[in-house]
């Protein structure tokens, strides 16, 4: 029963809201970079560089919004490494990828040691703090959930909507989805297949830092090593659960966040005491392979996904 | 631009290229040490030191290019086959996890048997652990990359489990730790007093049996084959799914022999910090060796060199230890461009 009563409580969908919008940031950058054909295994080691970034940035004395665009700007570099070498070189995508996780979750390591050499708990920062919308908050059970959150997060629904209206309302949207499906056909248009597609990985590359600055500046206050722990791969899961549309990546990080909230609570309850609480740290990742099994035979796979593109080549 | 492929590569051509990527990532790691202060030719120095230098440091390296060998297999193995296996990490501590549960007095026989029923235990281990990424591919087409990265960290939190609850050393101290392994379950040093074991050994025998498997057998050859064009493998009547299974019983069996290694040579029992991270770094020996199984030994002793010395010049001139970790990275990202510039040509349109 008491598993049940959580459910009704806003404090739980508060939190479902907030777990979710670094995802939301993640996951739709993985998905514009897939869209247009690119798989970014980075996005694991951008996250960990923007979290620390957008932070660092902070914490010498820049404004918050400041912050999240240089976190942006940093994530959009690791963003420019990983096109180059995938899509005018073609280079195999997953291990630019992973060579591209590997280099920025290190060099953002060493930057953290040079920056505080001997802190041992690492310095907070103000983070954003949640702001009531008016009239809207007053809402019951729906009010204090949804529209009592940081600004960051209200950005994570407004991105998400933007980008799911750039995708299937502008031709900039359009020419990005032919590039994922046949790029052939974007070239006889006389368009870049490899500029969109980089503008893509870069853009997207953007937003997955994005993601990892909202843990350090919205979600918590202070960067952590390991702080990103596998979200970053996570969000891919969600990409295929959401069958690479917006909206449906959205639901599935939200009902993914809702999950996650749930156990925290069921932990604190007497039933979930008795189970160790490493069953309730799998849960996620158990979820992301129960979800990627379950959407594997319906998910919608851009065609070209994976696939470089030279041009001339037949 | 454009890539045209080159019919008839110069040696020139086919050297310059490494070549570069290699200076490249020596003069990038040079500035990262200057912007920490420090010298930069006395830390390529402090890191070729540490890592070669004297024989204490020498066995250090081998002792760390051991599980990078048998991580670097796991992933050579698998990715000629085009198998993203990325979960070589969970493998190993699968492998270690067998090696503690049959070898702290559960198995009371002489050394010999032990060692090999612990070996056979650890690679089964390893492999069942990979069968299920290798099905939910083969049977329902879920990308092996994400499960297999997901699945390092759920068996690091079940073993993470097991360390807290059934498997915790009563004489641990609180720490969460496993019992240590009984004596005959240690594998022997090569020489008496040389610290390096049969690990190291055991290490080098797979890389030539995986030499051989891949050119000299057929199952070689199949997966080679469905590494190249799946379609085509599967045309020439090849068994695309089997093969894809066989290959990740193998790898998740190799890496589980790294975890084997580590418990029966080195550390004798179970904790959540025996990898640092081997599974990964396997992936940077694999292509380093450019999947090649006898490359794959060089490029686990250079990047265990690199590791151990970075190590050593940390201490001694106060830049982080992760400068390893970004050289490593910069040399295989360098390295698999360097590695196309010496098969095609860039053209300009």
């Amino acid at each position: 029963m008491e598993i049940l009563d959580i459910f009704l409580t806003a404090s739980f969908w508060a939190a479902a809201i907030r777990i979710a919008s670094p995802l939301i940031f993640a996951t739709l950058g993985e998905l514009i970079c897939e869209r247009a054909g690119v798989l970014n295994l980075g996005i694991e080691g951008i996250m960990v560089a923007g979290a620390f970034a957008g932070w660092m940035a902070v914490y010498a004395g820049a404004g918050l919004w400041i912050g999240v665009a240089v976190a942006m700007v940093v994530g959009m570099l690791f963003g420019l490494l990983h096109s180059v070498l995938t899509v005018p070189f073609g280079l195999s995508q997953h291990v630019v990828g992973l060579g591209v996780t590997l280099l920025a979750t290190s060099s953002t390591y060493y930057a953290y040691r040079l920056a505080l050499p001997e802190v041992t708990t690492p310095p907070k920062i103000i983070a954003f703090q949640p702001y009531e919308i008016p009239l809207l908050a007053d809402i019951p059970l729906l009010g204090p959930a949804l529209f009592a959150q940081t600004p960051f997060t209200y950005l994570a629904f407004v991105l998400a909507a933007a980008v799911a209206w750039m995708l299937y309302r502008t031709p900039v949207g359009l020419a990005l989805r032919a590039a994922g499906e046949n790029p052939s056909a974007v070239a006889a248009q006389g368009l870049s297949v490899t500029a969109i597609r980089m503008g893509a990985v870069i853009f997207g590359s953007g937003l997955m830092a994005m993601g990892g600055a909202f843990l350090t500046m919205s979600a918590f206050d202070s960067f952590f090593f390991e702080m990103v722990n596998g979200r970053g791969w996570i969000c891919i899961a969600l990409v295929v659960f959401g069958s690479w549309r917006p909206g449906k990546a959205v639901f599935g990080a939200i009902l993914f966040a809702a999950f996650d909230a749930l156990q925290i609570r069921v932990q604190q309850t007497g039933f979930g005491a008795e189970i160790p609480y490493q069953i309730f740290l799998m849960m996620p990742y158990i979820l992301s392979i129960l979800a990627l099994v379950a959407m594997s035979r319906r998910a919608q796979v851009p065609a070209a996904l994976m696939v470089p593109f030279n041009k001339g080549e037949r | 631009m454009r890539l045209e492929p080159i019919t008839n590569p110069s040696s020139a051509r086919r050297i310059f290229p490494p070549a570069l990527a290699i200076g490249t990532t020596v003069v990038i790691a040079s500035l990262l040490a200057m912007i920490a202060g420090a010298n930069p030719f006395s830390v390529l120095g402090l890191i070729l030191n540490g890592a070669f230098g004297s024989k204490f440091a020498l066995l250090e390296t081998l002792n760390r290019a051991t599980p990078l060998i048998f991580t670097g297999l796991a992933a050579a193995v698998a990715f000629r086959a085009k198998f993203w296996n990325i979960g070589a990490e969970a493998q190993l501590y699968a492998g270690a996890l067998m090696t503690v549960l049959l070898g702290t007095g559960l198995l009371p026989w002489p050394s010999f048997p032990l060692l090999v029923t612990l070996a056979i235990a650890a690679v089964l281990a390893g492999a069942v652990l990979l069968l299920v990424p290798a099905l939910l591919k083969t049977r329902f087409g879920v990308d092996e990359v994400v499960t297999t990265l997901l699945m390092n960290f759920i068996f690091l939190l079940f073993i993470s489990m097991l360390l807290e609850g059934p498997l915790k050393d009563p004489m641990g101290m609180g720490w969460p730790k496993s019992a240590r392994v009984i004596s005959e379950a240690r594998l022997p040093r090569i020489l008496d007093g040389l610290r390096l074991h049969w690990g190291f050994i055991l290490a080098l025998v797979s890389a030539v049996a995986i030499w051989v498997i891949q050119t000299r057998s057929t199952l070689g050859y199949e997966m080679r084959a469905v590494g190249l064009n799946r379609e085509a493998a599967a045309f020439a009547g090849i068994p695309v799914n089997r093969v894809l299974v066989k290959t990740a019983l193998l790898s998740g069996g190799l890496a589980a022999l790294a975890g084997f290694s580590e418990v029966a040579g080195l550390k004798a029992s179970l904790t959540l910090d025996l990898s640092p991270g081997f599974g990964y770094t396997g992936i940077i020996v694999a292509m380093l060796a450019l999947l090649n199984p006898l490359g794959v030994i060089v490029a686990a002793l250079f990047v265990a060199g690199v590791f151990v010395g970075a190590d050593s010049m940390s201490r001694a001139a106060e830049v982080p230890t992760y400068l390893a970790d970004i050289m490593l990275a910069m040399a295989l990202l360098l390295m698999v461009l360097a590695i196309l510039l010496t098969r095609f040509r860039v053209v300009r349109d």
